[in-house]
């Protein structure tokens, strides 16, 4: 006789799960025909997707051409891409003059140095990279311009994808400060400029920035003094960066309410001044909090950049605008509209993908 | 040194500091404001302009071809600009119901547990956020006018026709007796309220449930459809045919309109759907598996429990979205749809009364987005958590 104690405990091996639940087949139960509904779901997706894959792949590459001098060399079903060889130069550079194009290049190549020391950490030199991109605007606005013993080159002949990234790029490296002091300005405890914050935000975010542009057009001429023009990229800039830096206060003001009181209240207990508590307290937190805002703004004014064709600028979309009417290519404006629409998605995409990992990073640094 | 010391004691005093500060800034903004007004005055003398809205009165000279209310060329720069605000009216309208039920479809579907399409939405949000709408209105534009002529139209189910002059679609018309059918749809839909009322009460008075959903379907769908069949369907559809040359009967929505509105529901229902995923994500799954052991039924923990909370974190974000896309219907005036900031243009550029023509626009757009954001605090105040 034996104890139950006594008896040595038998181990049976785990039996292998279901064949259904495992591999290939488990996973397409569990998530494409989970239920009744699911794989009706399922069913009539892949039924449309077999219907406009093969269709958009034919349009944009199997039946589609590439060579050919105008419209009338265009004799394919699909899409013509015969015009990108002509007007590349002119999609990305506008009317910038064909000798100095490698001006804008080298500044494009110059913006990636001057931006990679603020994106990322890690960067070889990352300190003196600094001081090249406070250094930049300067000198990215004499390679364009001109000036130094290099050719002038007029803003008229601005234009195309250039355009939208100088504009762009502007608005955003001048609404992230001005946007600052503007949250700022409406957490403040003096009235008046509390009150003119709201004023000026509420009223920039209240319309449409199409309007604006027109003001920058129509009304600041009639605003200035008789005899001082602006630049109308310079107008522009201004309008673009107003009306991003409205929406930026109001990001930054999200993360400024949600730092506790207790942070205002102890870095005045450690005897730092307003803009010091600021500088050193509150906004490096408020910030981390509002990156997903800032950049989402930051991918709103970029896709506003668009709007300067309604003031009569030629940006990608106005180059493709002018293209669409012309007569040797009248006709094509999918093919056109789509390119220029790959070159905004890709840039967006890049920087919300950015935004994620940044937020990541941050997140993981917290204590 | 009275006066010296007057002025470092109101510098070191954190209140004069105050002061001082805001009067320095008082006198920049004053400073500024009557440099520009003086050159205004100045460049409007130059140009030997006039101010005033008595402009307004005036003929206008130009044809709109999208209207409302009628119009003609002899009507007013005034009755131009009405034209054009309800243009803006029904586009928005129709933008905001469209992109409100895309963003509800596509936030649910991408929540969904089937792979595929999530996915798929994933695609389609992702895409259409982060390409520029104005592009995507022109391009829906050149899409929509490069259809085949009239002679070739496209039908869709039958009675609807595309082609490069837009969309014909039948319209309805009413018999005089069909507003019958519509005193009883309004009183069905009066009864129901005063039955809400009623079973609400009694369900708090007594704790019986009555089944007030189904009662007021039958009322309201059932009803109106008696009268409506007893009455010999007083209604008729004016069904577009094909003449030679163009089409007779039905109604036409022109490329512009159909762009406009497919591109505004497409680009703002794709951020609407984001707003309805982070809603319905906020509210946490131990509420509605506390109401499901509560003995909720699965419908009631939605509709009672789960809704309620995500509309809470849904709604402002929405009426953002909603205004947004009504100060985004002003890019009409890239395709030529002539909404109010096209006409205004249009007339600002006749008229050389800039000025007064962006004073209306911005009146007009700042009262849309100030109602809105009254309505958005009222609504944050009445639904906000109250805690302890």
């Amino acid at each position: 006789m034996s104890s139950p104690k006594d008896t040595p405990n038998v181990y049976t091996a785990a039996r292998p799960p279901p064949a259904a639940s495992v591999g290939l087949i488990g996973w397409l139960r569990q998530n494409l025909f989970s239920s009744f509904s699911n794989t009706i779901l399922t069913l009539v997706s892949i039924y449309l997707l077999s219907l406009a894959i093969p269709a958009v792949l034919d349009w944009a590459f199997w039946s589609s051409q590439v060579s050919g001098d105008n419209r009338f060399d265009c004799k394919v079903e699909g899409a013509c891409w015969a015009w990108l060889d002509q007007r590349l130069g002119q999609f990305l550079f506008g009317f910038y003059p064909d000798g100095e194009r490698w001006r804008v290049i080298l500044a494009f190549v110059l913006l990636f140095a001057a931006l990679l020391p603020w994106l990322t950490t890690g960067v070889p030199g990352q300190r003196y990279l600094r001081w090249f991109s406070i250094a930049y605007p300067f000198i990215a606005t004499v390679l364009l311009a001109g000036g130094f013993g290099l050719e002038q080159v007029p803003t008229d002949k601005f234009g195309g994808f250039m355009l939208n990234l100088i504009v762009g790029l502007s608005g955003i490296v001048l609404s992230l400060p001005v946007g600052i002091l503007l949250a700022l300005g409406r957490q403040s405890k003096l009235p008046l400029i509390r009150w003119l914050c709201i004023g000026f935000i509420e009223a920039v975010r209240g319309v449409p920035l199409i309007t604006l542009l027109f003001v920058s057009n129509i009304l600041l001429p009639i605003f200035l003094p008789p005899d001082v023009t602006l630049d109308s990229i310079i107008r522009v800039i201004i309008m673009v960066t107003a009306f991003a830096s409205a929406y930026m206060a109001e990001v930054i003001r999200g993360g400024l309410q949600a730092i506790p009181s207790g942070q205002y209240e102890a870095a005045n207990a450690l005897g730092l001044n307003y803009w010091r508590s600021m500088r050193l307290i509150v906004l490096p937190q408020a910030l981390r909090i509002s990156i997903p805002g800032i950049v989402n703004t930051f991918i709103g004014l970029f896709k506003d950049t668009t709007l300067v064709i309604v003031i009569g600028l030629f940006d990608i979309l106005g180059i493709a605008n002018a293209m669409v009417s012309n007569p040797d290519w009248l006709g094509l404006s999918t093919e056109t509209y789509v390119f220029v629409a790959v070159f905004f998605f890709v840039v967006c995409f890049s920087m919300s993908r950015y935004s994620m990992w940044l937020e990541r990073r941050l997140s993981g640094q917290r204590h | 040194m009275i006066n010296r010391t007057t002025l470092t004691n109101l510098w070191f005093n954190k209140r004069g500091r105050g002061y001082l500060l805001q009067l320095l800034v008082l006198l920049g903004v004053t400073t500024l404001l009557a440099i520009i007004a003086s050159n205004t005055i100045a460049n409007l003398q130059k140009a030997g302009l006039t101010s005033g809205f008595g402009f307004l009165g005036d003929q206008a000279f130009f044809d709109i071809n999208q209207r409302l209310i009628e119009y003609t060329s002899q009507s007013s720069f005034g009755r131009a600009l009405v034209v054009g605000l309800l243009n803006t009216v029904l586009v928005s309208s129709l933008g905001i119901i469209t992109a409100t039920i895309i963003g509800f479809f596509a936030g649910v579907l991408r929540l969904s547990d089937n792979w595929l399409v999530s996915r798929l939405i994933t695609a389609y949000v992702e895409v259409t956020r982060n390409v520029p709408l104005l592009l995507q209105i022109i391009l829906w534009w050149a899409i929509l006018t490069s259809l085949p002529k009239i002679r070739d139209s496209i039908p869709v189910f039958g009675t609807l026709f595309l082609n490069n002059r837009g969309l014909r679609a039948p319209a309805p018309v009413f018999e005089p007796s069909f507003i019958w059918v519509f005193i009883v749809f309004i009183a069905c839909l009066f009864f129901t309220f005063l039955l809400l009322f009623w079973a609400r009460r009694r369900q708090r008075r007594t704790g019986k449930i009555f089944p007030v959903g189904l009662t007021a379907l039958a009322l309201v769908a059932t009803v109106p459809l008696i009268v409506f069949f007893s009455l010999g369907q007083p209604i008729t559809w004016d069904i577009p045919a094909r003449t030679r040359f163009n089409f007779q009967g039905g109604f036409n929505i022109t490329p512009e309109l159909l762009a406009l509105w497919i591109a505004l529901a497409t680009y703002t229902g794709a951020f609407i759907s984001e707003i309805v995923r982070a809603g319905i994500l906020s509210v946490s799954k131990g509420q509605s598996e506390a109401a499901l052991s509560l003995g909720l039924r699965k419908n009631q923990t939605m509709r009672l429990i789960v809704i309620p909370q995500a509309l809470r974190v849904i709604i402002p974000p929405l009426t953002s979205q909603h205004l947004n896309l009504t100060k985004n219907s002003s890019l009409a005036i890239a395709i030529g749809y002539q909404d109010l900031v096209s006409i205004g243009g249009t007339i600002l550029n006749q008229s050389g009364h800039a000025l007064e023509v962006v004073a209306i626009w911005m009146a007009v757009y700042l009262s849309l987005s100030l109602a809105t954001s009254a309505f958005m605090n009222w609504y944050n105040k009445r639904i906000s958590l109250i805690e302890r």
